[in-house]
């Protein structure tokens, strides 16, 4: 425990040291060659998440607790949850600005800043994801949050942009205020802000309970609102239409991985004892995202405000899963509803990058394409995008053989087989709630395949980009149909935290 | 049999492969390929289900043409098919509908054939996937992704209220499935930890369970057979659907609905099905009789073709319901001969559809004198609508109303009433359609059936004859699983 175990922290040493030497390179760079920033920094985070990667399979090799090692003398844990979700932020990284290089570039915002800000906001998530420690999730949070908040200002001689920046900080400031807030009153009531103290704390039941209470309060507040769910989420559409799309997606992919990282070590790792709290807060704030992200969704006609309700809705379903856990009292159960949990974040992120993904694809230099209309006869104009966009569309309403289906599978599973007739309700309202959902998914088929086009222009060619798109696609369709490799390494990567 | 056993797999993929290839490679330029290819795709996909009919085995009750391959193992989900006496007549019948709706869409589609056609075939081969999964998670992921391509058929290719017919369709059926798949979860978790459909047959339940999952079942199948009141959503698919897809709904994805009371509601929750049985009558009665009425006074030959398949399928829940062997076997022949004549019937308004472009009965009248060898097949297919004796449409009604009468007299007089309502409103819409003067213009200038039309109406009037002269075929192969059935549903699951 009391090792810095270097080791244990080199990807994100790779990735700071990278980081400020692109900076640096950049400055030297004009702008036509700025592609070589692009490759260097899309260099640097394979390299980061094949370390990820490798870390991975070895932690899965080690059995039980042997899995998670500790480094920087507690502060940080390795375990292969961590490097499960750091490969998948990396690789979201990865693709989000593949995706953004063209839409950057016809919009003068492709400098060095882009990359910059984006290595460093993977390097909070990866901080957060491994964190240990309430301070260094607060430093993890913090780095990445003002680096998004920079990302979204990109545009700074336009209104909406500059307006959404100042919304997402101020908001993002307070949720920090929040957490950071019942982080002390924690501190206050345990002495300790390592995590496993804080359990073990907690566990000897000689613990204030008011205080713990509170203190639960602002700390499921505050991640509510990194998390973006009701009544919490009134940044969300804002940010998410105000912002370029490439930061957009900047928001809306890795950053989830690593909030739903922050939820479970704060949690589970670390407040599990007052799970009966915490559970019946999730609870609320998960039906009522679900409800008003899947009905507000419905009025939208801006594609991105539509997406962003949506992934209100979306990220209010994956809380479900970390509901149903007191029932037992066993891990198994607790890890039946995570690792469903953890299954359904990473298949959101694949879906969400190909959305926003697309959307980047179809717009031009003066055209944004973020309208529904927009969209409207894709079928026809270019029949490999609206077929994508129909396999993410059908996947986030839920409806086999898309990724998304078993996603909610897997999270009402682990609701039902709690055989609580409470829980079995909830499984219920859930899925009428993604009934109301499926509404406006199927709108977005609708106008691609029953709407005439508004335009002749044939849809933007991009070359790679369009093979990316269609893996993307594809991942999302056969993650579908042999969906039981990521459902098994999920499962495992959870039993291995829990047992850590 | 084991040499065999990856014939079912091949009349799920074969069909899911050629449409694939359709929508990946299909242009609107070579539109006439696309058509050869889905033709070849759709006989190949029917050839394949040939062993099927062949090598059942009538005289076991079990399943035939099995394979089971682990498919999600975290859930304990398997890859697991199989056909037996319920279940097998359907897998050649989708295959069969399938080859009829690419003929029948020929020369009428013109606007991206390749997607229309694809679509089409994906839905065969997942519709086979429906009536041979032998695992509750296989068989909700089948059974809701062919809602998929079916929304894109009737919104692209449908009428002008398309849209609003495409969203009705999608959502209904989805709010009924949505509760089904809590259902299967639910029972995963009794049973232990298996999504196997047999292992949930011999499943000790107790009547809160057993009510709570009927309940759930019924969510989800009467709104696909579609029960009354929940059948709104069918005239509308129906009316704004293209032929194709007006065909296929009836002819065979109704037919889900009624399959999945047999292969979930009876046997897995059979007390429950006992003591609902008078719910599942009354409605079907009221489907029988009251949407008997409300087809006659129809204006528009499709929806009244639509009234007449709800009509015909509250024949199917009747049968099942009274727990006969006449009943249930009556309710799955009724199945197949619905198939085939409401298909037809849909195919011959597709037919002057295509030259007319009304479906409004009004805008005809005197056809005969104009296209007669139509005429005398529509007059043959009405004639089995209504179940006149010697046609497949009287086989299963018969059946169904003998096996009522022997329940209680009541109920069985009252079903034989739709033998007078059936005759009445299809005839009287053959009358005012076919026969007579000729009072429209456009009628008088109508041409007869060309060849590919005589085709497809011919195979489809083998068919009924077959059927309704030679039903033993049909009635051998389903004796022994019914009989087992009914066997296992009399068996109480309480202790």
């Amino acid at each position: 425990m009391n090792q810095m175990n270097w080791l244990v922290v080199s990807p994100e040493i790779l990735l700071l040291v990278a980081a400020c030497a692109i900076a640096l390179i950049d400055l030297f760079l004009t702008d036509p060659k700025r592609r070589t920033t692009f490759w260097l920094t899309q260099l640097t985070l394979a390299a980061f998440a094949l370390m990820h990667g490798s870390m991975l399979s070895q932690g899965l090799g080690a059995n039980g607790a042997a899995a998670s090692v500790y480094g920087m003398q507690g502060l940080v844990v390795s375990d292969p949850m961590g490097h499960l979700l750091a490969l998948c932020a990396g690789i979201a990284m990865m693709m989000t600005l593949a995706y953004a290089q063209p839409y950057a570039g016809s919009r003068d915002l492709l400098k060095g800043e882009l990359f910059v800000l984006a290595m460093f906001a993977l390097l909070g998530i990866a901080v957060m994801i491994s964190a240990n420690n309430f301070l260094v999730i607060y430093v993890g949070l913090e780095l990445m949050s003002l680096s998004l908040y920079a990302l979204v200002a990109l545009r700074r001689d336009h209104g909406v942009s500059t307006e959404a920046a100042m919304k997402y900080f101020v908001l993002g400031a307070l949720a920090s205020g929040f957490l950071l807030y019942g982080m002390s009153m924690m501190y206050g009531a345990t002495h300790s802000l390592d995590l496993p103290e804080v359990f073990n704390a907690i566990q000897t039941g000689q613990i204030n309970a008011i205080v713990l209470t509170f203190g639960i309060v602002f700390i499921v507040a505050g991640l509510a609102f990194k998390l973006g769910v009701v009544p919490f989420h009134m940044w969300v559409p804002d940010v998410y239409q105000g912002a370029p799309t490439a930061v957009t997606l900047m928001i809306g992919g890795a950053p989830k991985l690593a909030a739903f990282a922050i939820t479970i070590r704060v949690l589970v790792e670390g407040l599990s004892g007052l799970a009966h709290d915490w559970q019946q807060m999730l609870i609320v704030l998960s039906v009522l995202s679900m409800a008003l992200g899947n009905l507000a969704a419905i009025a939208q006609t801006n594609l991105k405000r539509m997406l962003a309700y949506s992934g209100i809705a979306q990220l209010g379903f994956m809380l479900l899963g970390l509901t149903p856990t007191v029932i037992g009292a066993n891990t198994l159960s607790a890890a039946n509803g995570y690792s469903s949990a953890l299954f359904y974040v990473i298949s959101y992120v694949l879906t969400t990058l190909g959305t926003f993904g697309l959307i980047m694809f179809l717009s031009r230099a003066g055209f944004e394409s973020e309208e529904v209309s927009d969209l409207a006869g894709l079928g026809r104009r270019s029949p490999w995008l609206a077929g994508v966009m129909t396999v993410f569309m059908f996947s986030l309403a839920g409806v086999p053989p898309m990724v998304g289906f078993y996603a909610k599978f897997a999270i009402l599973q682990a609701l039902v087989t709690t055989a609580d007739p409470a829980y079995i309700t909830l499984a219920v309202v859930a899925v009428l709630l993604s009934l109301i959902g499926a509404f406006y998914y199927l709108r977005i088929v609708k106008v691609m395949y029953f709407d005439e086009p508004t335009t002749d222009a044939p849809a933007p060619q991009h070359g790679g980009l369009g093979i990316l798109l269609a893996f993307n696609g594809a991942a999302a369709l056969v993650l579908g149909l042999l969906p039981d490799g990521l459902m098994a390494l999920c499962r495992d990567v959870i039993v291995a935290a829990l047992a850590g | 049999m084991q040499t065999m056993s990856f014939i079912l797999s091949l009349a799920i993929w074969l069909p899911v492969a050629f449409g694939v290839l359709l929508l990946a490679v299909g242009r609107q330029e070579n539109a006439a390929v696309a058509r050869w290819v889905a033709l070849i795709g759709a006989v190949i996909g029917f050839l394949v289900t040939i062993p099927v009919m062949t090598g059942f085995d009538n005289t076991t009750a079990a399943m035939q043409f099995v394979e089971k391959a682990s498919w999600i193992e975290r859930f304990n989900v398997f890859y697991h098919l199989g056909v037996d006496g319920i279940s097998m007549w359907f897998v050649p019948l989708t295959a069969f509908i399938t080859i009829i709706v690419v003929l029948a869409g020929w020369e009428v589609i013109e606007d991206r054939p390749h997607q229309y056609y694809g679509s089409f075939l994906i839905l065969s081969g997942l519709t086979v996937g429906v009536f041979s999964a032998l695992d509750g998670l296989l068989f909700y992921v089948f059974f809701e992704a062919t809602l998929i391509p079916m929304y894109i058929i009737i919104g692209v290719w449908g009428g002008p209220r398309r849209v609003y017919a495409a969203f009705k369709f999608f959502l209904y059926t989805l709010l009924g499935s949505l509760l089904m798949l809590i259902a299967l979860i639910f029972l995963y978790y009794k049973s232990g930890g298996s999504f196997d459909i047999a292992t949930w047959h011999k499943l000790p339940l107790g009547m809160p369970a057993q009510t709570l999952l009927f309940f759930a079942f019924f969510a989800a199948f009467s709104v696909k057979v579609p029960m009354w009141p929940v059948h709104t959503w069918l005239p509308d698919a129906h009316v704004e659907a293209p032929t194709g897809g007006s065909v296929v709904l009836a002819a065979i994805m109704l037919k889900l609905g009624a399959y999945g009371f047999l292969r979930f509601s009876m046997p897995i929750a059979p007390d429950a099905s006992h003591e609902y049985a008078w719910l599942i009558i009354t409605l079907s009665l009221v489907a029988v009789i009251y949407i008997g009425l409300v087809a006659m006074v129809q204006q528009d030959m499709k929806k009244l073709v639509a009234y007449s398949s709800i009509a015909h399928m509250g024949f199917v829940t009747l049968g099942f319901f009274i727990f006969n062997e006449l009943g249930v076997a009556g309710g799955i022949v009724q199945m197949i001969s619905h198939g085939f004549v409401s298909g037809a019937m849909f195919l011959s308004i597709g037919v002057l559809y295509d030259r007319v472009h009304s479906r409004e009965i009004a805008d005809y009248g005197g056809v005969v004198n104009t296209m007669p060898k139509f005429a005398a097949f529509a007059l043959l297919f009405a004639m089995a609508n209504c179940g006149l004796p010697g046609t497949a449409g009287f086989i299963g009604e018969w059946m169904v109303i003998l096996g009522a009468v022997q329940f209680n007299f009541w109920i069985g007089a009252l079903s034989a009433t739709a033998l007078i309502f059936g005759a009445a409103y299809t005839l009287w819409m053959y009358k005012r359609v076919y026969f007579g003067e000729i009072t429209n213009d456009h009628v008088r200038t109508l041409e007869d059936i060309n060849a590919r039309e005589f085709l497809m109406l011919a195979v489809l009037a083998v068919a009924v004859l077959w059927m309704g002269l030679y039903p033993k075929p049909f009635t051998d192969v389903m004796h022994v699983s019914v009989t087992e059935l009914l066997k296992h549903v009399a068996t109480s699951k309480l202790n």
